[in-house]
C-alpha cells in the first residue's frame, strides 16, 4: 500500500522548487535524493520519468489538437512509445484499461481541446501511469475543479495508493489535504518544518505550522456595518468572450453600499466576462450597468472609473499594473489625469513620489523603494499596490477578481481585511472567486455562475457547500 | 554558465556596457584589418580624422547625421509605445514631397516664411502617410510593420514618378538637357535653409531643428501626461486601457508625431542639402532604415539618437572619404557591421548577467 504524502505550505515556500528537483527540472546545490533505498542523481526530467517519478504540473503539458492516446504516448521512450509508427490500437486499448482501473473516465479518442479542464488533468494522470511511475506528483491539483470532481480526483488518488503507488500532494487548502494525506510535511520559507499523520492534526494546526503562528478563521462575523443603497445594479447583462461568443448572459444582480457579493463558480464560466463588462474593459451586448443610479454606456473604462467603479483584476501583472512602471508610476495609474499628480498637461513627480511613499508606508508594502519596476514585487506586495490604489480613488463599488489567487496565506489575509474594511465603509464590493471558503469566509450573499449565467442566489448564512457545489456544476435547483 | 536576469540594472552599466561593447567591435574590426593587410592602428586613426578631426570633416558628418537624428528620433517615439513604425523611411520620402512642393510654390516669399512653411509641409506629408498604418493598427488591429513597410514603397514609386515618369509640377522640364536627364526642379535660392557658422563648423538649420524636436520629445516622453501614458500603454496595452487610457486615439498621435518627425527630416533634406526632389539620392541613401538602427543603439533615449546618429554619420562620412583602390568600400561596411552587433549584443549584458559557477 503506497502512501498519500501531501506537502502544504504558503505561496514561496518552496514547494514547486522541491517538486522541480524531485523530477530533474532542477539541480539540488547540496543533499541527495534516495530513491528505493538508493542515492540518485537526476540530469534531466527523463532521468526522473525513467526512475519512476512523474509530476502533473498546475499548468497542463498537453497538445491540444492530439487525442488522449497521443498524448498519453508523447514522451514515452520505451517499447511501444518507441517504435517509428504509432500503435494506436495498443495505445488505445492500454489507456482505456488504465482509465478503467482507476476511475479515470475519459475517452481515448477524443482530442484535447474538446475535454473540459477536469477531464484533461485525468489525461495528465493516465500519462503518469501509462509511464508506470511510481511516485507521483500532483501540483494544486484541485485549483481548477468543482468540489464533485475533487472529490473524484481523490477517489482516484485512493485508488493509486492502493495499488502501490506513492502520491505526492501539493496544496495550501488545508482540508483537502486532511480529507485525502496519510501524512503531511509542512515547508516553510523553504524549510520543511514538520511531518505530521494526518490524522493526527486539524486544519487550524496545519495553518498554524504553514504561517509560524495561529490565524483567525471562520464565517465573517454577523455584526456588519448597516447595508446602505444600491449601489451597482445589473438587469439583464450579457457580453460576448473573447472568441466573439456570448460569455455572460442575461445577469441581473444588485450590490448595495456595505455589502460583499460574491460570485462563486468554476473559472471559466463567465466571471471574468462579468467583471470586465461593469468595468467597461468589455462592450455590453445587452442589459444595463447602474452605478450609483447612473447609467454607464459600457465599454468605456474611463467612464466607470469616474463613475467610482474600482477594480481589482484577476490578471495582475499586465492589467492591475504595468509590470515594467515603477511602483510609483502603477499608484498614478488612475489618477495621473488630474491635480495633485498633474498640472495641465506636466506631471508632478515630486508628489508622486511622495504619494508613493506614502503607500509604501501605509500598506506595509515590501520593497526597497518606489522607483522599483512592479514586476519584482511578490504576489501579495503587488496585489497591496493595486488595492491602495483603488481605494484611494473612493470608489463606490469595488469589483474583485479572484483577489487572492497565488497569494499566500498572510497575503490572503491582508486582502481579506482591506475588503472588510472597504465594505464597512460603504463600498459595494463584488468579489469573485472560486475559492468557496474564501466567499464564504467575507461574502454576506452569493450568486452562483454556471455557462454565462447566473443560477442561484443564496443568503451566506443559509448556503451549504454541498448546494452551492452542485450548482457551480450546472446541476443546482433554480431559483 | 548561466545567464539569468538581472534583478537591479546599476546605473553605470547603461554607460559602460556600450562604450565597452563598441570597444570589442573595433578590435575586431582591428582583427580584420591586420588579416586584409591594413595597419589597424593608422586605418583608425585616419578614420577618426575622415570623421571628424580632419579640416571641415566634422561639418561634413553633421550633414551624414542630419536625417538620422530625424528618422531616428521618429522610430524612437514610435517603438516606445512598442509601435513599430518601420515606415520612416517612407514617411521622410513623403515629407521630401510635401516640403519640396510647398518650397516651389512660395519660392518668391520672404525665406522665413518659405522655411516653416516647408517644415510645416514636411511634418504634414509624414504626418498624413504614418496615419495611414495608424488607423489601420487603432480600428482593425492591423500589423503596423508590415503596413508601414509596404508604404514605403509606395511613396518610393510616387516620388519616381514624380520626377521620371510624368511631368508633374515637381520635375524641371526648362530644357531639352532637362528631358533626356530627368531631375527635380531646383529650388530658389531664397528657399535654401541657413546654417549657422561656429569656427568653422558649420551646423546646418535641420541639425539645429533636429536637436530641437530631441529635445521636445525628452520633454514630452519623460515629463508630460502624454509620455506617461505612451510609457504605460507601451509596457501593457491592456493596464493602459484598465486605467481608462484612450489607446486608439494614442496610436494616432504617436504614429502621427512619429511620421511628422521623419517628414521634417525629408524637408531638411530638399531644404539644407539637395534643393530639389532627387528620388534615387533618397532611396540609395535608406536614411529611414538606418534611422531604426539608430534608435535600437540609443535605446530610445532621444539624447542618445543624437550621439549615435553623430557617430553613424562620421563612419558614413569616413567611409566616403577613405574608399578608394587601397580601402575598400566593402572595409567600412564591415565596421559599421561589427559595430552594430557588438553595441546589440551588449544589450545582453544590461538586462541579464552570466553566472560561471553551478
Amino acid at each position: 500500500m503506497g502512501e498519500v504524502h501531501a506537502l502544504l505550505g504558503e505561496n514561496g515556500a518552496g514547494k514547486t522548487t522541491l517538486s522541480k528537483i524531485l523530477t530533474g527540472l532542477y539541480r539540488p546545490d547540496e543533499g541527495e535524493i534516495v530513491l528505493f533505498g538508493h542515492a540518485v542523481e537526476f540530469s534531466s526530467p527523463r532521468a526522473a520519468l525513467d526512475a519512476g517519478i512523474a509530476m502533473v504540473h498546475q499548468h497542463f503539458r498537453l497538445v491540444s489538437p492530439f487525442t488522449v492516446a497521443e498524448n498519453v504516448v508523447l514522451g514515452d521512450h520505451r517499447d511501444v512509445g518507441r517504435s517509428f509508427l504509432l500503435r494506436q490500437r495498443e495505445i488505445e486499448a492500454r489507456v482505456g484499461e488504465l482509465s478503467q482501473r482507476y476511475g479515470l473516465a475519459v475517452d481515448p479518442r477524443a482530442r484535447i481541446w474538446q475535454l473540459s479542464v477536469g477531464e484533461q488533468q485525468r489525461v495528465e494522470i493516465l500519462k503518469a501511469l501509462y509511464q508506470d511511475a511510481r511516485i507521483l506528483i500532483l501540483d494544486e491539483p484541485t485549483a481548477v475543479l468543482t468540489p464533485q470532481e475533487a472529490e473524484a480526483l481523490f477517489e482516484t488518488i485512493r485508488a493509486m495508493a492502493a495499488d502501490g503507488r506513492t502520491v505526492i500532494f501539493i496544496s495550501h487548502k488545508l482540508h483537502e489535504v486532511k480529507a485525502v494525506a496519510d501524512r503531511v510535511t509542512v515547508l516553510r520559507r523553504g524549510k520543511s518544518v514538520a511531518t505530521v499523520p494526518a490524522a493526527d492534526s486539524t486544519p487550524r494546526s496545519l495553518a498554524a505550522l504553514m504561517v509560524g503562528h495561529e490565524l483567525d478563521a471562520g464565517r465573517r462575523p454577523t455584526d456588519r456595518g448597516t447595508v446602505g443603497e444600491p449601489v451597482l445594479d445589473l438587469a439583464g447583462v450579457c457580453a460576448d468572450g473573447d472568441r466573439g461568443v456570448p460569455a455572460v448572459n442575461d445577469v441581473s444582480l444588485t450590490i448595495r453600499g456595505g455589502e460583499i457579493v460574491g460570485v462563486a463558480g468554476v473559472a471559466g464560466n463567465g466571471q471574468r466576462e462579468l467583471a470586465e463588462t461593469i468595468v467597461g474593459m468589455r462592450p455590453l451586448t445587452s442589459g444595463t450597468v447602474e452605478v450609483c443610479g447612473r447609467r454607464l454606456s459600457g465599454g468605456d473604462p474611463r467612464e466607470a472609473i469616474s463613475a467610482g467603479v474600482a477594480y481589482v483584476p484577476e490578471d495582475r501583472l499586465g492589467t492591475g499594473v504595468a509590470p515594467g512602471l515603477s511602483i510609483a508610476s502603477n499608484i498614478v495609474l488612475k489618477s495621473y489625469r488630474a491635480a495633485p499628480v498633474s498640472t495641465g498637461p506636466m506631471l508632478r513627480f515630486g508628489r508622486i513620489r511622495d504619494l508613493a511613499r506614502g503607500v509604501i508606508d501605509r500598506y506595509d508594502v515590501r520593497t526597497s523603494g518606489p522607483n522599483v519596476p512592479a514586476w519584482q514585487l511578490s504576489g501579495g506586495n503587488l496585489q497591496k499596490v493595486v488595492l491602495a490604489r483603488e481605494f484611494s480613488g473612493e470608489p463606490a463599488v469595488l469589483v474583485a477578481a479572484s483577489p487572492t489567487r497565488g497569494l499566500d496565506v498572510a497575503g490572503i489575509e491582508t486582502v481579506h481585511s482591506y475588503l472588510r474594511d472597504a465594505a464597512s465603509t460603504g463600498v459595494g464590493v463584488l468579489l469573485i472567486s472560486e475559492d468557496l471558503d474564501e466567499i464564504l469566509a467575507l461574502a454576506d450573499r452569493v450568486a452562483v455562475m454556471y455557462e454565462g449565467s447566473v443560477v442561484g442566489e443564496r443568503d451566506v448564512e443559509t448556503a451549504t457547500v454541498e448546494e452551492l457545489g452542485l450548482m457551480m456544476a450546472g446541476a443546482g435547483g433554480e431559483d | 554558465m548561466r545567464i539569468e536576469r538581472r534583478l537591479r540594472q546599476p546605473w553605470w552599466l547603461v554607460v559602460v556596457v556600450p562604450v565597452v561593447s563598441v570597444a570589442v567591435a573595433f578590435v575586431l574590426s582591428g582583427f580584420v584589418l591586420f588579416l586584409t593587410g591594413h595597419p589597424p592602428l593608422k586605418s583608425f586613426h585616419r578614420l577618426l580624422d575622415a570623421a571628424f578631426i580632419a579640416n571641415g570633416a566634422l561639418s561634413e558628418t553633421v550633414v551624414s547625421a542630419t536625417p538620422l537624428v530625424f528618422t531616428g528620433l521618429a522610430a524612437a517615439v514610435a517603438f516606445r509605445m512598442n509601435l513599430f513604425n518601420i515606415g520612416g523611411e517612407g514617411q521622410l520620402y513623403a515629407g521630401a514631397i510635401t516640403g519640396a512642393t510647398v518650397g516651389l510654390l512660395i519660392g518668391g516669399s520672404p525665406s522665413p516664411l518659405i522655411f516653416a512653411g516647408m517644415i510645416a509641409a514636411g511634418a504634414v506629408g509624414g504626418a498624413l502617410l504614418a496615419a495611414i498604418p495608424a488607423i489601420l493598427r487603432a480600428f482593425f488591429s492591423t500589423n503596423e510593420i508590415i503596413t508601414s513597410l509596404m508604404l514605403n514603397y509606395v511613396v518610393a514609386l510616387i516620388m519616381e514618378y514624380l520626377i521620371f515618369d510624368s511631368h508633374s509640377y515637381l520635375r524641371d522640364t526648362s530644357g531639352f538637357e532637362a528631358n533626356v536627364f530627368p531631375q527635380g526642379k531646383t529650388l530658389s535660392d531664397k528657399a535654401s535653409w541657413s546654417s549657422l557658422s561656429i569656427h568653422g563648423l558649420v551646423l546646418p538649420l535641420g541639425f539645429l531643428l533636429a536637436i530641437g524636436v530631441a529635445v521636445l520629445v525628452w520633454v514630452l516622453y519623460a515629463r508630460t501626461r502624454f509620455g506617461f501614458e505612451v510609457q504605460v500603454i507601451g509596457d501593457s496595452a491592456r493596464a493602459g486601457r484598465y486605467a481608462g487610457m484612450r489607446t486608439r486615439r494614442k496610436i494616432l498621435a504617436v504614429m502621427c508625431l512619429s511620421g511628422g518627425i521623419a517628414g521634417i527630416g525629408g524637408a531638411s533634406q530638399i531644404g539644407d542639402f539637395r534643393h530639389q526632389l532627387d528620388p534615387r539620392g533618397l532611396r540609395d541613401a535608406s536614411y529611414g532604415y538606418t534611422g531604426i538602427v539608430v534608435a535600437a543603439l540609443a535605446r530610445y533615449n532621444p539624447f542618445a539618437v543624437v550621439v549615435v546618429a553623430l557617430l553613424l554619420g562620421g563612419l558614413t562620412n569616413a567611409g566616403f572619404t577613405l574608399q578608394g583602390a587601397d580601402f575598400p568600400a566593402g572595409l567600412v561596411g564591415m565596421m559599421q557591421g561589427l559595430i552594430l552587433f557588438c553595441a546589440l549584443g551588449g544589450e545582453l549584458f544590461v538586462r541579464y548577467r552570466v553566472r560561471f559557477a553551478w
